[in-house]
């Protein structure tokens, strides 16, 4: 272990700033990125769903 | 399965770099920001060389996967290369003294990070899909020079950005825990970008092929369609 304590670790020997700014929107956009493709399936998949519905409706009127 | 490696191995790779690798002798603490910078810079390269890749595939064999694999890429390069430009900007300010240069590095990887947007634009301003994976593929192949240009611009032209620490013919200059931790978040990075892309692409295939009878019989469709009728009925 290098550290000394908590506090020495965050502030990363006073670029913590610069350090945690990195890391941090590095980590938030794969989290976002990970949100993105879940709703897009979701989506795909209501897409899919309402026009097949669509169709096997307009089947059963004719 | 590629997700979960790439979160055993961010886990590893962040404590080597983060609570094992030593304090740098010349800039401090502050180039631990290489533990995320060199991954999604490398990414962000593999990537669109992917997209070129499976671009080259479709427009040669004309394959029905390869056009939604390159734009099932795409978002993710994009991430990964715009994350290498503001790591590089929160890098460069301590230790240059400035958020950003047009220096050769610089200039080449923000040419990359609007090939990306611009691919990304394109096919989807086209209706047909088969017009736009065409688009996107000779868009993809074209855009593919630029990474050589990345790589080898900090030998071309004398930057600002310092040259490779790691190289395939002269092995590394960097202590040997550094380099470890460094390597495991690139092959870290590298499943996270497969299985997003992997995700992404079951959704673009999904809609594309809606019109076939395995969609309809998919389980997932089917789910969906239960939910939907019995919405219906209620409302």
């Amino acid at each position: 272990m290098i550290w000394n304590s908590w506090n020495d670790f965050w502030a990363m020997g006073g670029y913590g700033l610069y350090v945690w700014g990195s890391f941090g929107v590095t980590a938030l956009l794969m989290a976002l990125e990970v949100v993105w493709v879940k709703n897009a399936r979701a989506q795909a998949l209501s897409q899919v769903a309402s026009e097949l519905a669509a169709q096997t409706n307009s089947k059963d009127w004719s | 399965m590629f997700g979960l490696l790439a979160t055993g191995l961010s886990v590893w790779g962040l404590w080597l770099g983060m609570f094992v690798a030593p304090t740098d002798f010349q800039q401090g603490e502050g180039y631990r920001i290489i533990f995320v910078h060199v991954p999604v810079s490398w990414m962000s390269m593999v990537i669109y060389l992917a997209m070129a890749f499976w671009a080259l595939l479709g427009l040669t064999f004309n394959t029905r996967l390869s056009g939604m694999m390159t734009k099932a890429l795409a978002p993710t390069g994009a991430i990964f290369a715009f994350l290498s430009l503001w790591t590089g900007a929160l890098w460069g300010k301590p230790m240059w003294g400035a958020w950003w240069v047009w220096d050769a590095r610089l200039t080449s990887e923000l040419i990359l990070f609007f090939l990306y947007l611009g691919h990304i634009a394109l096919t989807s301003a086209i209706d047909d899909p088969r017009r736009a994976d065409k688009a996107g593929g000779i868009l993809a192949l074209v855009g593919a020079l630029n990474v050589p240009v990345i790589y080898f611009s900090v030998k071309w032209w004398n930057t600002l950005h310092q040259g490779a620490s790691v190289s395939l013919t002269k092995g590394s200059s960097m202590a040997q825990v550094m380099l470890e931790a460094m390597l495991i978040m690139g092959i870290a990075f590298w499943m996270y970008a497969v299985a997003i892309a992997l995700y992404r692409v079951r959704s673009i295939i999904l809609v594309r092929e809606r019109h076939t009878q395995w969609v309809a019989e998919l389980p997932e469709v089917k789910a969906h369609m239960m939910k939907n009728s019995v919405g219906g009925a209620i409302a």
